[in-house]
C-alpha cells in the first residue's frame, strides 16, 4: 500500500497538449475515481501512472519514490484493462499466475496466492478453463485476480466495467467496492460512468479537456460543483443552468422572475451570471407559499418513484424531478419554488462557481 | 444459404467430380504404372488396372534407384527423399523463425527507418530466386557452399510473404495484451515467446505447410547447387531420370519413385490441414 502523488503532470503528443497539469495527493488506501467524457485525458493520466505512457512534464510518485523513469513492472502496481487483456492461450490459473511465474516465485507460493485470489473472486471452479470459455463477468474477475495476486501497492482500473451488461455492471461495481474494503489497497479507477464514479469513490477527479476541473468527495462534487461543466456532467439528469442578473441580493431571470439569494450569495457583485440548480431542488409550491415560477412542461418522463418534467423556465430548457405522486404529466403547468439554499451562481465567461 | 436447388446442386457436384477426375487421373496412372512389370507396362494400350508389382517396384526405387542403360550411378530414392526432407524442413522452419522475428521487430519496436526496412523486405517479393539466380549462385559458390545442405537452404530462407503474414497477424493482437505483459513484468523476448508465438500457432502451421511444399518443389536452385548426387533432391532426380538421352527407362520404378515423391507433401497437408485452414481463416484473440 502506498500513497500516490501527482505534481504538475503534463502530457504532449507532438505539439498537442492533452494533459494540462494535474496535481493531487492520493492518500494510502484511498479509492480515487477519475471521471470524464471520452477524450478528456482520463485514460492517458492513468496510463501515465501505470508507466505505459511517458510523462512530458511534472512528476509522479508512488510510495516514497518518483517513478517517472521506472518501468511499469517495477512500479509495484497492477492494472485491470477495459477489454480484460487476458492471454487467450492460457488457462485462468496461468493467466493469474503469469506475473508471479515471471518473477520466479516458488510453485507453492504461487499456488497459495492464486487460491486466495480465486476464493475472493469465486473463481475456483474455472481455474483450468480458457478465457474464451468464460462469460464477460468471469473474465473481468480473472483480470482482477491477476491484479490481486501481485499484491501491489496501487490498483489501476481502466474502465473495467464498460464491456459488461447493465446488470452485471452493478454487481461487479459492488464487488469492486467490497474488494477495496477487504484489501484496503490504494485504487485509481477511470470511468466515464458517473454512477460508478459516485458510488465507488472516496474522492473524484472530474476531468475536462485535459484539466482536473474539480477534485473532491462525491457529495462535495455533487452538491457544490466547481464549474458549470462539473454540474452538467455529474448528476443524472444534470444540473439546470439558467442565465440571470444579480441585483441587490436578488437573481433576476430573463423573464423578470426575481429570486432572493441565500445568505452566502448575498454579497455577489451585480452583473450577469448563470444560476445553477439541481432538478431535485425545485419543489411544488405549497398553498400560501407563493409560486416563484411556473414550469411549462413539454414532456414528463415517469421513472417510477420520481417523474422528470422537461420544460422551460425563462426561455431556458430545464428538468425538474418531482415525486410521481405529485401527479404531473405532459403539458402540465406546475407552480414551483426553488430551494434557494441549494443554488449556485456561476460566472458567465469562465463557468466558475462564485462562492 | 439454406435454399435448396437440386439442379444447381447437381451441376455443382458434376463440376467438382470432373475437377477431381482431372487432378486424380494422372496420379492414378502413376500408381498403376508402378504396379506392373516393365514388360506388362510396355504393351499397347497401357493397362488401366493395377498389377501385382507395386511393392517390388517401390522398394526397388526406394533402395536401389532405377537402372538405366547408358546412365551410371543411380541414387536410391531413400537418399533423395532424405535430402528433400532436410531441404524442405530447413527452409520451412528457417523461414518461419526469421519471419517471426523480423515481423516482431517491425511491429513492436520503434527504430530508425522502420518503415524503410519493412518496404525493403516487401520489395524482395519482386525478386524470387529465378530473378536473382546468377548473383546468388556467385555468392554461394564464393562462400564454398556448393554441394552442401547450407547452400541448398540458406539462399531460400528469407521470406517476405511469411514476414508480411506474421506482421498482419501481430497487428491484430490487442495493444492491451502487450501492456498487460509489460505490467506483469515480461520483457520483449519473454512476451514474444510466451504470448506471441503461442497465439501465432495456427499461422505458423499454415506457413509451415506452404513453405514445406515450396521447399519440396524447388527444382532450379538444387539443379545449380547439387551437382553431387549425394545432395540431389527427389524432384530433381526424377527430372534427370527421364531426360537421359537414348536411355532405356525403367518406367515402373521411375513411377514408383514419383509416387514416393508425392507422399511427404500429401502427408504434411493431410496432417496439418485443420490448422492450416484455421490459420488462414480464423483469428483467435
Amino acid at each position: 500500500m502506498a500513497k500516490v502523488s501527482l505534481q504538475g503532470v503534463k502530457k504532449n503528443y507532438g505539439s498537442i497538449r492533452v494533459i494540462h497539469g494535474v496535481d493531487i495527493e492520493i492518500k494510502d488506501g484511498e479509492f480515487i475515481v477519475i471521471v470524464g467524457p471520452s477524450g478528456c485525458g482520463k485514460s492517458t493520466l492513468l496510463r501515465m501512472i501505470a508507466g505505459l505512457e511517458a510523462i512530458t512534464e511534472g512528476s509522479i510518485g508512488i510510495g516514497d519514490r518518483v517513478v517517472n523513469d521506472i518501468e511499469p513492472r517495477d512500479r509495484d502496481i497492477a492494472m485491470v484493462f477495459q477489454n480484460y487483456a487476458l492471454y487467450p492461450h492460457m488457462s485462468v490459473f496461468e493467466n493469474i499466475s503469469y506475473g508471479l511465474r515471471i518473477r520466479g516465485m516458488s510453485k507453492a507460493d504461487i499456488q497459495k496466492r492464486v487460491d486466495r485470489a480465486a476464493d475472493i473472486l469465486q473463481l475456483q471452479p474455472y481455474l483450468q478453463r480458457r478465457p474464451r470459455e468464460l462469460s464477460g463477468g468471469q473474465r473481468q474477475r480473472v483480470a482482477m485476480g491477476r491484479a490481486i495476486v501481485r499484491e501491489p501497492s496501487v490498483f489501476l482500473f481502466d474502465e473495467p466495467l464498460s464491456n459488461l451488461d447493465a446488470k452485471l455492471r452493478v454487481q461487479m461495481r459492488l464487488e469492486i467496492k467490497r474488494l477495496h474494503q477487504q484489501l484496503g489497497v490504494t485504487s485509481i479507477y477511470v470511468t466515464h460512468d458517473q454512477v460508478e464514479a459516485m458510488t465507488l469513490a472516496d474522492r473524484l477527479i472530474v476531468m475536462n479537456q485535459g484539466r482536473a476541473e474539480q477534485i473532491g468527495s462525491p457529495a462535495e462534487v455533487y452538491s457544490n460543483p466547481a464549474t458549470t461543466y462539473v454540474g452538467g456532467f455529474i448528476g443524472s439528469p444534470p444540473m439546470n443552468f439558467v442565465p440571470c442578473k444579480v441585483e441587490a441580493g436578488q437573481a433576476v431571470l430573463d423573464d423578470g422572475t426575481s429570486l432572493a439569494l441565500p445568505e452566502r450569495l448575498r454579497g455577489t457583485p451585480a452583473g450577469a451570471y448563470i444560476l445553477g440548480i439541481r432538478p431535485e431542488n425545485m419543489h411544488v409550491a405549497q398553498p400560501g407559499q407563493g409560486a416563484q415560477f411556473t414550469l411549462a412542461v413539454d414532456v414528463a418522463e415517469e421513472l417510477g418513484a420520481d417523474t422528470l418534467l422537461h420544460g422551460k423556465i425563462a426561455g431556458t430548457d430545464v428538468v425538474v424531478r418531482l415525486p410521481s405522486t405529485a401527479g404531473f404529466h405532459d403539458n402540465s403547468r406546475p407552480s414551483l419554488v426553488a430551494d434557494m439554499a441549494q443554488v449556485h451562481l456561476y460566472d458567465r465567461e469562465s463557468g466558475r462557481n462564485i462562492h | 444459404m439454406i435454399e435448396r436447388r437440386p439442379i444447381a446442386d447437381m451441376i455443382g457436384h458434376l463440376i467438382l467430380l470432373a475437377a477431381i477426375f482431372i487432378v486424380a487421373f494422372p496420379i492414378y496412372l502413376a500408381v498403376i504404372a508402378a504396379s506392373h512389370t516393365i514388360e506388362g507396362l510396355s504393351q499397347a494400350p497401357m493397362p488401366l488396372l493395377p498389377g501385382a508389382e507395386l511393392l517390388t517396384n517401390t522398394a526397388k526405387a526406394l533402395f536401389d534407384g532405377p537402372q538405366m542403360v547408358g546412365v551410371s550411378g543411380a541414387t536410391p530414392a531413400i537418399v533423395l527423399l532424405g535430402n528433400s526432407m532436410i531441404m524442405a524442413i530447413s527452409i520451412a522452419v528457417g523461414k518461419i523463425v526469421i519471419s517471426l522475428l523480423s515481423a516482431f521487430a517491425i511491429v513492436y519496436f520503434r527504430f530508425p527507418l522502420r518503415n524503410f526496412f519493412f518496404w525493403m523486405i516487401f520489395i524482395t517479393l519482386m525478386l524470387p530466386v529465378e530473378v536473382r539466380i546468377i548473383p546468388t549462385y556467385k555468392i554461394v559458390a564464393d562462400l564454398g557452399l556448393l554441394d552442401t545442405y547450407t547452400g541448398l537452404v540458406l539462399p531460400l530462407i528469407a521470406s517476405a510473404t511469411a514476414t508480411f503474414l506474421f506482421r498482419q497477424f501481430f497487428m491484430t493482437v490487442p495493444d492491451e495484451l502487450v501492456e498487460a505483459a509489460r505490467i506483469d513484468g515480461a520483457g520483449p523476448m519473454r512476451f514474444f515467446w510466451d504470448v506471441l508465438v503461442p497465439l501465432s500457432r495456427t499461422s505458423i502451421a499454415a506457413m509451415f505447410v506452404i513453405q514445406f511444399i515450396y521447399g519440396w518443389n524447388q527444382y532450379l536452385w538444387p539443379l545449380l547447387i547439387a551437382s553431387d548426387y549425394q545432395y540431389q533432391t527427389i524432384v530433381l532426380a526424377i527430372g534427370r531420370l527421364i531426360r537421359a538421352p537414348d536411355a532405356f527407362y525403367e518406367w515402373p520404378v521411375i513411377m514408383g519413385m514419383a509416387v514416393l515423391a508425392l507422399l511427404p507433401p500429401v502427408a504434411v497437408v493431410l496432417l496439418m490441414q485443420r490448422w492450416f485452414v484455421k490459420g488462414l481463416v480464423e483469428t483467435e484473440k
